[in-house]
């Protein structure tokens, strides 16, 4: 990669984001984090990430809003959503995916599993 | 006119009736009824209107003003009330094959053979004069159309005529078991010859002698003595005019040829539909003319003219020969049509109930009974007929003198009204006896005959005058037009009343006190229910031994042996029977044969016809109230079917109910399982990913290695936690969970609880209170589990809190609870969610993307401890006003 690519993680689970945080950094990604959704949108909009890295139960807004707006806004559709999630039962990850997201993994996720899937969000040069 | 013009006419016009008639009969045979037909049906209904009313309304018209729209009104106000009534006779007469009015009362009070007899006696003597009325309307119409240029004696000739005409017309074969197909249809014929004739007249006088209706009505009211004819004058007007009212609407159903063509020789009950408003129509059409033809004739004509003949005279003065004759034919129709069916209605009775049951009383000559009967049957009707128009003619010539044309007429209503109670009572009231009707219409006739017809002979050789005035031998009260001191009414309204109360006074107190025989309660069960036994079959109640033979052999000598075998194979055919059966014939057919004699013989009579050749058995009341049963039992079991079939619904539907309910119970526990394990996932998820990067990353710095294991350890903590309130909240719920009581003091027990609190509530700036009493509190529970609840409640109020906000713990007692309240002033909870926050997982489930905060299992804990020690747990909250648990448990659980 010649420009650092830039990757929000959106969780509410500080001890989640903790080990995000981590591994991404550790993947050469610049990282930005936010504990709400609402937090989200500000940083989305500040920064123009290339990855999003959603959890879907937040106390505000929750994931599906925001994959629905960045793929919606005209600013944001570049932006690739990937969704980080508990729920695991075929209609939640339906749902994401009609609502445009680029990926839908579920927790409990392997570390290894996670970095190389989200590297390959990122179109190598 | 000439003469002999107008007798041919008259006798051709008799011809075209009985070709009428035959040609209906053909039909028949061919296998199409005429009179199956509404029309036709409301059409013989009209045989209401005899002569008297085609001459006579006039006349009246012509004397008393409107008063004579009485005769009418009555049939219009009956057709309205009477339907259900007419309509229950006409189901009871079929169910029962009742072949005259006589036959209707005898057979509902047990088929009695005397009530029978003193029937058929009063319609005769209430008849008779009324047919000596249309004969000698006849008579006059004669007169006038041919200028007294008839003998003298002609009215005898007239009588002759008829008698012969009736005799062929009516009693060609013996059966007065069909319908008499060719009378109905030449009765509807004459209705309309009579309808159009009269209507004929009235144009022609109201545009032909004058300008229309406003002109003679203008010319009448201009006339003194006309005018007053526009309203009911005299005095009680009103009041005769309500007798003739109610008067007539008692004829219109029971004079005997009005029940002949209503209800015997009905074919189908949804003719009475049409019936009812066609029949009204007929009577207003007939009656639109009158007043004009009146005024007419009062205006036109001599005032010698007889008004009654005025329909008549009008044409003739305007030398109108064709209308003249045309009206002449009107009212001929008018007068044959009454007594064509009067008298073969008045000649059965007499020969089923006065005469044949003077034969069939001797043994020998029921013994001596074979195919010669028929022949004597025949002449025995052809007899009466004779008979009873001879007597209308005797009493033309002697009696009639005596008596006004209308009160005749109305004498002849109030005779026969006297068979309206035992027959409305007999068809609504179970408990009608034989003695009350036969004693009630015996007293009403009496007093009929001493009220009315004594009077009228008052000024005659036969009784002193002075009864009038003094009563008889000077008893007063007994003075037939004011009995028992009752003035000021004029005769007919006067012994109507007498004789229509006693009447119904003796009927109703006789009933009540006499007991009914076996065969009364039968038949009262009949009449009175008959909507539980429209099939004829169910309504009978025999029990015998008899045999096909005989009773095929019986049948046959009284309608001929083709008829015969017609009828008995019909009959097996309809209802399954089989004929060559050896041994005991079928009830039903023996019942069938017996009802079928009774139209030719009478039921008494042919009950002893029957009773030769068949042996019935004693019934018992006790029998009787059985077979009935059994009859009943069939739409008992059918009711009963229904309430079954009713209560398997209701049960399909609860265990549909049932199986819905686990369905969702287990859903329920599905959606439980996801709940818990989706829980259990966050935790697990960075205790895995944290686990992994220190594992893989060797090169971490200290600091940092520190920190993701403190985390891991807690996350392991937070889902151990979890964990064990999953299980401990099934131990609950189970009820596997034993209470381990001990007895401490509450308010140092709350306290102690508090205390780790008071801390983190100061940091949080959250003001934290305890409002406890002074003294101990002893209670007995659980302290650990009690602990629990105590911790989560101000564990909850502390996480809705925030700086500023206050949270109090208030403790109380009364007899035999404790009471704990802990509220505060935080965010409060929204109302939708108050009903359901004690369930499990609340949060979990229904905030599907808000994330939790807590497990969502802690109230569904409380509660449950709560609950295990016998208590109960509420909360009270409004939005941003914070919240108010409140939970009691007893002293000593």
């Amino acid at each position: 990669m010649s420009v650092t690519s830039k990757i929000l993680v959106v969780d509410d689970d500080p001890y989640i984001l903790m080990s995000l945080e981590f591994l991404m950094r550790k993947s050469g990604f610049e990282v930005m984090i936010a504990r709400n959704g609402t937090e989200a949108l500000q940083l989305l909009d500040t920064h123009n990430p290339d990855v999003v890295l959603l959890d879907i139960m937040m106390p505000d807004v929750d994931g599906y809003s925001i994959c629905e707006f960045i793929k919606s806004t005209e600013k944001h559709k570049q932006c690739k959503v990937v969704f980080l999630s508990a729920k695991s039962k075929e209609a939640d990850i339906q749902k994401g995916y009609d609502l445009g997201a680029d990926l839908y993994i579920t927790k409990p996720f392997a570390n290894k599993d996670l970095v190389n899937k989200i590297k390959s969000m990122i179109p190598q040069n | 006119m000439s003469s002999w013009i107008v007798i041919i006419c008259g006798l051709f016009y008799l011809v075209i009736l009985f070709a009428v008639a035959y040609f209906a009969e053909y039909k028949l045979k061919k296998g199409k009824s005429l009179i199956n037909n509404p029309y036709v049906y409301a059409l013989s209904l009209c045989v209401y209107c005899t002569a008297w009313t085609y001459y006579g309304s006039v006349g009246r018209a012509a004397t008393e003003g409107i008063d004579f729209l009485g005769i009418y009104i009555g049939p219009t106000l009956a057709a309205a009330i009477f339907f259900p009534v007419l309509s229950k006779i006409i189901q009871i007469t079929k169910a029962q094959r009742i072949n005259s009015i006589a036959d209707f009362i005898s057979t509902r009070y047990g088929k009695n053979i005397s009530i029978a007899s003193i029937i058929s006696v009063v319609c005769i003597i209430a008849v008779i004069p009324y047919i000596a009325l249309q004969i000698k309307a006849i008579s006059i119409s004669l007169d006038v159309l041919t200028a007294n240029t008839l003998p003298e004696n002609s009215i005898i000739y007239i009588t002759l005529v008829l008698a012969v005409f009736i005799v062929i017309f009516g009693t060609r074969s013996v059966d007065a078991t069909e319908k008499h197909e060719g009378m109905v249809a030449a009765v509807a014929f004459e209705s309309v010859v009579k309808l159009v004739a009269f209507v004929a007249a009235g144009i022609f006088v109201t545009y032909g002698a004058f300008n229309g209706f406003t002109d003679v009505f203008e010319q009448a009211a201009a006339n003194s003595d006309l005018r007053k004819l526009f309203m009911l004058n005299g005095e009680n007007a009103y009041m005769s005019w309500f007798t003739i009212i109610v008067l007539s609407m008692s004829a219109v159903l029971f004079l005997p040829r009005q029940f002949q063509v209503g209800v015997i020789e009905n074919v189908s009950e949804k003719h009475l539909k049409k019936a009812v408003w066609l029949f009204p129509l007929y009577l207003l059409l007939i009656n639109i003319f009158v007043l004009p033809i009146a005024f007419g004739g009062k205006l036109l004509l001599p005032a010698t003219a007889d008004a009654d003949t005025f329909v008549l005279a009008i044409p003739l003065f305007f030398k109108h020969d064709v209308l003249s004759l045309l009206v002449f034919i009107g009212g001929l129709s008018a007068a044959t049509s009454m007594i064509i069916v009067e008298t073969i209605a008045l000649s059965t009775m007499v020969s089923n109930n006065l005469v044949m049951p003077v034969l069939f009383s001797r043994h020998a000559f029921v013994s001596g009974v074979d195919q010669s009967i028929r022949k004597l049957i025949l002449y025995i009707r052809r007899f009466s007929i004779v008979l009873i128009l001879l007597l209308a003619l005797l009493f033309d010539v002697f009696i009639a003198q005596y008596f006004s044309l209308v009160s005749i007429g109305l004498i002849s209503f109030a005779g026969i009204s006297q068979l309206a109670p035992s027959i409305l009572g007999g068809i609504y009231w179970k408990s009608a006896s034989k003695t009350g009707a036969l004693v009630g219409i015996i007293i009403g006739f009496v007093v009929w005959f001493y009220t009315m017809i004594v009077p009228a002979l008052a000024n005659t050789q036969l009784i002193d005058a002075s009864i009038l005035i003094n009563g008889p031998f000077g008893i007063s009260w007994l003075n037939p037009t004011a009995l028992f001191g009752l003035k000021g009414f004029d005769s007919i309204t006067h012994g109507l009343i007498w004789s229509i109360l006693l009447n119904v006074a003796a009927f109703f107190w006789i009933s009540l006190y006499t007991k009914l025989s076996a065969q009364e309660v039968i038949q009262a069960e009949l009449f009175v229910d008959i909507s539980n036994y429209n099939v004829p079959e169910q309504s009978l109640i025999w029990r015998g031994t008899a045999y096909m033979p005989e009773l095929h052999t019986l049948l046959a000598n009284f309608i001929g042996q083709a008829r015969a075998q017609n009828l008995i194979n019909n009959y097996a055919n309809r209802h399954k029977i089989d004929l060559e059966k050896q041994g005991n014939a079928d009830p039903l057919m023996v019942n069938f044969v017996e009802r079928i004699l009774a139209g030719v013989i009478g039921s008494a009579s042919a009950r002893i016809m029957v009773s030769t050749v068949t042996k019935e058995e004693e019934i018992s009341l006790k029998e009787v109230f059985k077979m009935l049963q059994e009859s009943q039992q069939f739409i008992e079991l059918n009711k009963e079917l229904r309430k079954k079939s009713l209560e398997l619904t209701k049960a399909s539907e609860q265990l549909k109910e049932a199986y819905s309910q686990l369905k969702k119970m287990d859903e329920a526990k599905d959606e439980f399982l996801y709940t818990v394990t989706h829980e259990l996932r966050t935790p697990l998820t960075s205790i895995k990913s944290l686990s992994e990067i220190v594992h893989d990353n060797t090169d971490l710095d200290e600091e940092e290695r520190q920190k993701f294991l403190k985390a891991v350890v807690t996350e392991t903590e937070r889902l151990s936690h979890l964990i064990t309130q999953v299980l401990n909240l099934e131990k609950y719920e189970n009820g596997r969970q034993q209470l381990h009581l001990s007895s401490f003091d509450f308010v140092r027990f709350t306290e102690e609880s508090a205390a780790s609190f008071a801390i983190l509530a100061k940091e949080n700036g959250v003001d934290f209170r305890l409002n406890l009493p002074n003294s101990m509190l002893l209670i007995r529970a659980d302290k650990d589990l009690l602990q629990q609840v105590m911790v989560n409640l101000i564990d909850n109020a502390m996480k809705f809190t925030k700086i500023g906000d206050s949270i109090q713990v208030h403790v109380a007692e009364d007899a035999q609870h404790i009471e704990v309240v802990v509220s505060d002033t935080g965010k409060g909870i929204p109302l939708e969610w108050q009903p359901f926050i004690f369930d499990k997982f609340f949060q979990a489930r229904n905030q599907t993307t808000k994330k939790p905060q807590g497990t969502g299992l802690g109230l569904a804990i409380c509660k449950r401890i709560i609950e295990m020690h016998g208590g109960s747990i509420e909360v009270k909250s409004e939005p941003e006003k914070g919240a108010k648990f409140t939970f009691t448990i007893p002293t000593f659980a």
